[in-house]
């Protein structure tokens, strides 16, 4: 009965995201429409939502601090915007048959496919020697591997260089949103596997891990992998829904964004990751409309300051909750169970009283212990 | 050597030697542990046991000598590598995953016996689910051997600290192995749950026929429970016999009390 509910929660989300889709086209869905404005706003949670799960597989699950997520998202746009633009038209000419919207769709698949393996291989040859290393020498590795992809991309002439890059724009809001959900469920499948397990082990206790028999470099490799494909597909995504790209869309500042939804969040949280994505990407936008506010004779423009508060509520909220605001706990239907669970017993009070008994029994036999010997 | 079972030779190191240094920390330690049987590894605070299970899990290479496990030599191998081998442990200060249930810590380690694959586990094939339900199935028997099984949705963490080291072993035990390495299995337990321990240990020696080898500093818990015992001092090993033997050499009373 397992895949018929896939199969019915698939529909479900396809129908649900071919009406915003529709809602979304110059016509609108039966009278009702979105404006250019809040659909791109709803791209941009999308694409944001793939770019934050899946650095949080590395980040969060894995444990592994990488901060060059936007350069993985950089190799993805670029490899298949080249590819969509040398070979786009031509390919879409001999699947017209399948008629224009499908035409448009096959090619699209193909640079997702193109973006994802090219990012991916570009994450095995970043991460093989760097996962090796521990904690610090991955964040500095990663941070100058999407400087130097940046760069790298600035001078080659053919995609554009410094003037950018035109793309075709094969990407809809539908397909955006199948990708994003494609992501979630292919990331939390993981989690919930022996592989998953795996991954939470290292982060959690690297060398118990090892004494449990778990290739930790392979491990690590595998989700930095899995990761920077990922990162490559959102690249793909934002590329053909933008229709334009240019080196300054995928400079270090984008990568701390990602890192700060997945902190915002919660590290090691699924819906974390998601929420962190939606809050980053809405908030400044929503702050546009603070209102003015006239103290005396001077006009305060808030709206103006936006990005000041949306850094002051960002620090606030990690003084109030370092931990994110999930933590590694996940947001779903058993969420109002949850709580009751840490406050039901004394456990933590009695594991420590249990740890203090404990000692004072160790101290007291070693002393009679060393009484007896003597 | 007179050894109480004359079965076959799982643990063997040649005069095994590992330097931080100028120190020495092991000092040409020679091992032979049998089959089936309960080695204990003893010594004052600071002679090198812990680090002879480091030695022994691949944890540290040693700079010299080697050392074989049930038939492969293991100098160089990484720790997963040798867990493969099927050599598990514990650890001293207690290493549990902390963000994991008891249940969830325990089937971790099925990792080794796991028979699904990346893609069985994204794609959620049927070999996924007949995996997930054996890990599960055999995680909570163990658990209801050591009678944990009742903390089977609790933080690992929480659990009071004679049932975290329980834990440990569960854990150590999921990884089926053949040799089980205890370090300080006893440490922070009361004298009667020390004496379960002692069952226990035995009770796990023989139901999946394991050789264990323990360090341990509790006398009562080591007498009871091991079959040989060897005694380390600064890194060299100084007495190697059975218990009553090593209770009465003078040695073994001049390294713990001084002269």
């Amino acid at each position: 009965m397992n895949w018929l509910k896939t199969l019915i929660g698939g529909v479900i989300i396809i129908a649900f995201l071919y009406v915003l889709n529709a809602m979304m086209s110059s016509g609108g869905f039966f009278g009702t429409g979105i404006d250019d404005y809040q659909a791109r706003l709803l791209v941009f949670i999308c694409i944001n939502i793939i770019l934050a799960t899946s650095l949080n597989l590395i980040n969060g699950f894995t444990g592994q601090f990488s901060i060059g997520h936007a350069g993985f998202m950089a190799v993805g746009a670029y490899a298949s915007a080249y590819f969509t633009v040398t070979f786009g038209k031509g390919l879409e000419g001999s699947f017209l048959f399948l008629g224009e919207t499908l035409a448009s769709s096959v090619v699209l698949l193909l640079a997702v496919v193109i973006g994802a393996i090219v990012a991916g291989i570009m994450g095995l040859i970043v991460g093989i020697p760097s996962l090796r290393l521990r904690g610090d020498y991955l964040a500095i590795v990663t941070l100058g591997f999407a400087e130097i992809i940046r760069i790298v991309i600035l001078n080659i002439d053919t995609v554009g260089g410094a003037t950018g890059y035109p793309v075709p724009g094969y990407a809809n809001f539908l397909w955006i949103g199948i990708f994003t959900v494609i992501t979630i469920v292919v990331i939390h499948n993981i989690i919930k596997s022996d592989t998953g397990r795996a991954l939470v082990s290292i982060r959690e206790d690297e060398l118990a891990a090892e004494a449990m028999g778990v290739n930790t470099t392979r491990y690590k490799v595998t989700s930095f992998v899995i990761g920077s494909a990922f990162a490559g597909i959102a690249g793909v995504l934002f590329a053909h829904y933008n229709k334009f790209l240019h080196t300054n869309d995928f400079q270090f500042i984008k990568s701390f964004e990602i890192i700060i939804m997945i902190v915002i969040g919660g590290m090691g949280s699924m819906t974390g990751a998601i929420l962190g994505a939606i809050i980053v990407t809405l908030l400044p936008e929503l702050l546009r409309n603070l209102p003015p506010i006239q103290i005396g004779a001077t006009v305060f423009q808030f709206a103006d300051l936006r990005l000041v508060i949306f850094a002051l509520i960002l620090i606030l909220t990690m003084i109030l909750r370092p931990q994110g605001i999930l933590g590694t706990r996940e947001f779903g239907l058993n969420w109002l169970k949850r709580p009751r669970k840490s406050s039901e017993g004394s456990e933590t009070i009695g594991a420590d009283a249990g740890v203090a008994e404990a000692q004072q029994e160790e101290a007291k036999r070693l002393q009679s212990e060393e009484n007896k010997d003597k | 050597m007179n050894s109480p079972t004359n079965g076959t030779h799982i643990l063997q190191t040649d005069k095994a030697t590992i330097r931080f240094g100028g120190l020495v920390a092991v000092n040409e330690l020679t091992m032979d542990v049998q089959k089936g049987e309960i080695y204990g590894l003893i010594g004052p605070n600071g002679a090198g046991k812990t680090t002879v299970f480091n030695l022994l899990t691949g944890v540290y290479e040693p700079t010299s000598g080697d050392i074989n496990i049930l038939g492969t030599r293991i100098n160089g191998l990484r720790p997963f590598q040798i867990s493969r081998l099927g050599v598990s442990r514990t650890f001293q200060n207690i290493r549990l995953f902390p963000s994991m249930t008891v249940l969830e810590n325990v089937i971790t380690a099925c990792h080794r016996h796991a028979k699904q694959s990346l893609l069985d586990g994204v794609f959620r094939l049927p070999r996924y689910f007949k995996d997930e339900s054996e890990h599960r199935e055999f995680a909570l028997e163990l658990l209801k051997i050591f009678d944990l099984e009742k903390y089977k949705d609790e933080g690992g963490t929480s659990l009071p600290y004679g049932n975290q080291r329980r834990l440990e072993i569960v854990r150590a035990l999921a990884t089926r192995p053949n040799l089980l390495l205890l370090d300080e299995p006893a440490a922070g337990m009361n004298p009667s749950e020390q004496q379960d321990l002692t069952g226990l240990i035995k009770e796990i020696r023989d139901r999946f026929g394991l050789t264990i080898v323990l360090v341990e500093h509790n006398m009562r818990v080591v007498m009871g429970v091991c079959d040989r015992i060897q005694v380390v001092d600064y890194g060299k090993s100084i007495a190697l016999g059975l218990p009553q033997d090593i209770k009465n050499d003078p040695k073994v009373i001049e390294a713990y009390l001084g002269d």
